[in-house]
């Protein structure tokens, strides 16, 4: 009871003991905030990779893919069992993807996947992170009228029809320039020819050159001449009845860092400025699945944008109809009629073990006998979230060595104490009080701080991320840089997660720091002679 | 003085005004004391203490043979340096002798283990210094309780901490310091000192007090109220005391009088 007692007394008159505790506070403070903005950015990062990437992917190793998906398919089924939820095939590969802005072409390298309408949907989210809502709903790459993302302003077919319109009249017009000016050049070049000079005329090959210069533009061109569709030749260009006001190509859905530029405003906001939108046509050039691959291309039309806020994917991913792009790229069997695909996207029930069925799809597929390979989402994602992972535990340990630090304050603070108390330590001894009793008085004392210390750390740190926004504005208000900026997080607000587990190794970790700091000047304590301890002046 | 008021009501015919209760000439040993040192209450022989400084070894007890029977008051006398703080530590199981022997109701302490001891100055012997040793974190009342604390488990003293406060209680109002029980030792005269001292000395029920220089920090009218408490709390309780002191007045107030010189007893 003395032991309580003497800890509650001590902890209430010794501030300079509380005050040693402060580094303690600031650094579970510190950390809590800490691991919950990482803890934030991960379980949204997390969440956005798991919402693309299904639980486990069959990939091909080559750009030709799966020559027989249906019978893997089968296979997958047989093996999961109950715990398939969903199961899809898809088509990966690298491309190149142009379209025009202000009358130039702009080439972007992207991530050109084919993907099933009918069953991706149920294998990922990639659905709810469309632009148009009746897309999130089901996916359909026909383009819609309107009703987009209020930041597209016009898209759809209302924005095509206008731009079809005024490309139209803007070509219209740059004819009826360049006729203008060959009518001029034209007549330039009829006017009366000078007399000829007395003698006989020069000789054939001495003629001077037509005043009017050749007509083909491909020999020369003039700055009039209008705009030519360079992939025209790489198509064939057969598509001569393709009327744009009123068609479509086939649907192709960008990520929206593809189709836009993200920029900070005047007035200090964020806004997005699109290079092309929803109803904007764009070519897609890649590589066909023979070997070796040859280079074909064909128009799309952006029928949506896709937006997951991971800035990775939505500069890197379009999609496509799965059946569309495995006929460009000559994958399905003239034959069997069999279409190749490079990756099979599986989605288990919730609560399943991933690895465990990971595992049995190995030994069913193994990789010496097989061109693909069998990976859960995590690994496919393994470098990224290890490298999050790494920084994370990095700046832990770093935050740690703070408390850690602080620790060596309580130590110090403690002997202090200890020396001070020494007469104290003596008297107790005197009436009985064992080594073990005053060991227990400062390691008690010492948990005490630590508890003080964590416990009002706990609650800094809690406070600090349940407003965390506001405080980032308000720091932005004072300092002047910014502190979270959208343009590179995609993330409007600052992600948070509470992890109660985390928050008991922080505080435990905290209190253990301080009973073993404690642990030394106790030690000294119990082992004073207690006639010496009473004799110490 | 007007503070120990109850203390003179409770000891018939005896208080300051009245004059002491035990006669300082009575021989000894006083009636119904044993003359056999066997039937001590304590008993040390053959004490021996040095103190070891470097190299220096400083021999402060040489051989000394003490004794005291039950509801005895001796006082143990000598110069500075003479050993006798040294004996009462000793006695107090504080310390341990380099040789020599302690007994204590008829069974040897000073090698017992640390436990034992601790036990022992606990329960069975009480303790007051020259500079009170008050614990400054500590309330009067809780000062007084701390050797019952000590004694007692958490649960145990929880169960019966009301009667514990009840004596404690008793004891302060006893030795005239009822109205002071939530002060702090700093809020207190060297004399209220000394007295919660006593009482904080007294709350186990000790067989044995014992007292180093209790009034050797005190003015003289405190001393004096000090030292009527002790010889009353013998005279009373049937108390056994050892005071330490070096004022040959106060000495001779006891039943017998212990002189050290030079580490060696001289007895009168």
């Amino acid at each position: 009871m003395y032991k309580l007692l003497l800890c509650g007394r001590y902890l209430r008159t010794r501030y300079i003991a509380l005050a040693s505790i402060v580094s303690v506070t600031l650094g579970v403070a510190t950390m809590i905030v800490v691991n919950s903005v990482m803890g934030g950015f991960r379980a949204e990062m997390h969440r956005r990779l798991h919402d693309i990437l299904s639980d486990i992917v069959v990939e091909s190793h080559s750009l030709e893919g799966i020559e027989d998906p249906e019978f893997v398919q089968a296979e997958v089924r047989r093996i999961v069992g109950a715990d398939l939820a969903g199961m899809t095939s898809s088509v990966h590969i690298p491309a190149m993807l142009s379209f025009q802005v202000q009358q130039q072409w702009v080439t972007r390298q992207v991530n050109l996947i084919g993907v099933d309408e009918e069953t991706y949907a149920r294998v990922s989210d990639f659905g709810k992170y469309l632009l148009h809502p009746e897309n999130r709903g089901q996916l359909n790459f026909l383009l819609r009228e309107g009703g987009y993302d209020a930041r597209l302003q016009e898209a759809g077919w209302t924005h095509r029809r206008r731009r079809v319109a005024y490309q139209r009249a803007y070509r219209q017009q740059q004819e009826q320039a360049r006729q203008s000016f060959e009518a001029a050049q034209t007549s330039f070049g009829e006017e009366p020819a000078r007399p000829a000079p007395p003698g006989p005329g020069p000789p054939a090959e001495m003629t001077p050159p037509p005043a009017v210069r050749p007509a083909s533009p491909a020999a020369e061109p003039t700055r009039f001449q209008p705009a030519r569709d360079p992939f025209a030749a790489a198509t064939g260009g057969a598509e001569p009845v393709f009327d744009e006001m009123t068609q479509q190509h086939t649907g192709i859905i960008l990520g929206i860092a593809i189709a836009s530029v993200r920029q900070h405003t005047a007035d200090g906001g964020v806004a997005d400025f699109f290079l092309c939108r929803p109803g904007d046509d764009v070519k897609a050039t890649f590589p066909t699945a023979g070997t070796p691959p040859q280079a074909v291309s064909d128009a799309f039309t952006v029928v949506d944008l896709y937006e997951s806020k991971m800035s990775e994917y939505d500069s890197s991913f379009a999609f496509v109809p799965l059946r569309k792009l495995q006929q460009l790229r000559g994958m399905i069997d003239p034959r069997t009629g069999m279409a190749s695909v490079t990756a099979i996207q599986i989605k288990l029930r919730d609560g399943a073990n991933l690895d465990a069925v990971r595992d049995r799809l190995r030994e069913r597929f193994p990789p010496y006998e097989y061109r693909y390979r069998i990976e859960t989402w995590r690994e496919l994602q393994g470098p990224l979230l290890a490298a999050v992972q790494m920084e994370t535990t990095i700046l832990n340990i770093l935050l740690f060595l703070i408390i850690a630090v602080a620790g060596f304050g309580i130590l110090a603070t403690f002997f202090m104490i200890v020396v001070e108390k020494t007469r104290d330590i003596g008297i107790l001894k005197s009436l009985g009080a064992p080594s073990g009793g005053i060991l227990s008085i400062f390691l008690g004392y010492g948990l005490s701080l630590g508890a003080v210390g964590s416990g009002v750390g706990l609650i800094l740190g809690l406070l600090f991320v349940t407003h965390i926004n506001q405080i980032a504005d308000l720091l932005e208000l004072v300092t002047g840089q910014e502190v979270f900026d959208p343009t590179i997080y995609y993330f409007s607000e600052i992600p948070t997660v509470i992890h109660l587990p985390t928050l008991g190794w922080i505080v435990g970790g905290a209190l253990l720091i301080a009973v073993l700091a404690s642990v030394l000047p106790a030690l000294r304590a119990a082992r004073l002679h207690p006639v010496e301890a009473l004799r110490y002046e | 003085m007007s503070s120990l008021v109850p203390l003179r009501r409770a000891l018939p015919g005896g208080g300051v005004d009245g004059g002491p209760h035990l006669r300082i000439d009575q021989p000894w040993p006083p009636a119904g004391l044993p003359a056999d040192p066997s039937a001590a209450l304590l008993s040390a022989r053959g004490l021996r203490k040095s103190y070891r400084k470097g190299n220096v070894v400083i021999p402060v007890l040489r051989g000394v043979d003490f004794h005291t029977a039950a509801g005895e008051f001796t006082a143990v006398v000598g110069q500075s340096g003479s050993g006798k703080s040294t004996l009462l530590h000793l006695l107090g199981t504080l310390d341990a002798p380099d040789t020599g022997e302690i007994h204590f109701q008829q069974r040897r302490i000073d090698n017992l283990p640390a436990a034992a001891r601790d036990q022992l100055r606990s329960r069975q012997l009480g303790m007051i210094f020259q500079f009170y040793h008050l614990l400054p974190e500590l309330s009067t009342l809780e000062n007084v309780l701390a050797p019952v604390m000590i004694s007692h488990g958490v649960w145990r003293y929880w169960r019966t901490r009301s009667h514990h406060r009840r004596r404690a209680v008793e004891l302060l109002e006893m030795v005239g310091l009822g109205h002071r029980l939530r002060h702090k030792p700093r809020e207190l005269s060297g004399g209220e000192m000394q007295r919660a001292a006593i009482a904080r000395a007294l709350v186990c029920r000790p067989r044995l007090l014992l007292a180093d220089e209790p009034t050797g920090n005190l003015d003289r009218a405190s001393g004096q109220e000090i030292l009527h408490l002790l010889r009353s709390l013998n005279e009373r309780e049937n108390l056994t005391i050892v005071m330490v002191t070096h004022d040959e007045g106060i000495a001779r107030q006891a039943h017998r009088v212990v002189r050290l010189v030079e580490g060696r007893v001289e007895e009168t």
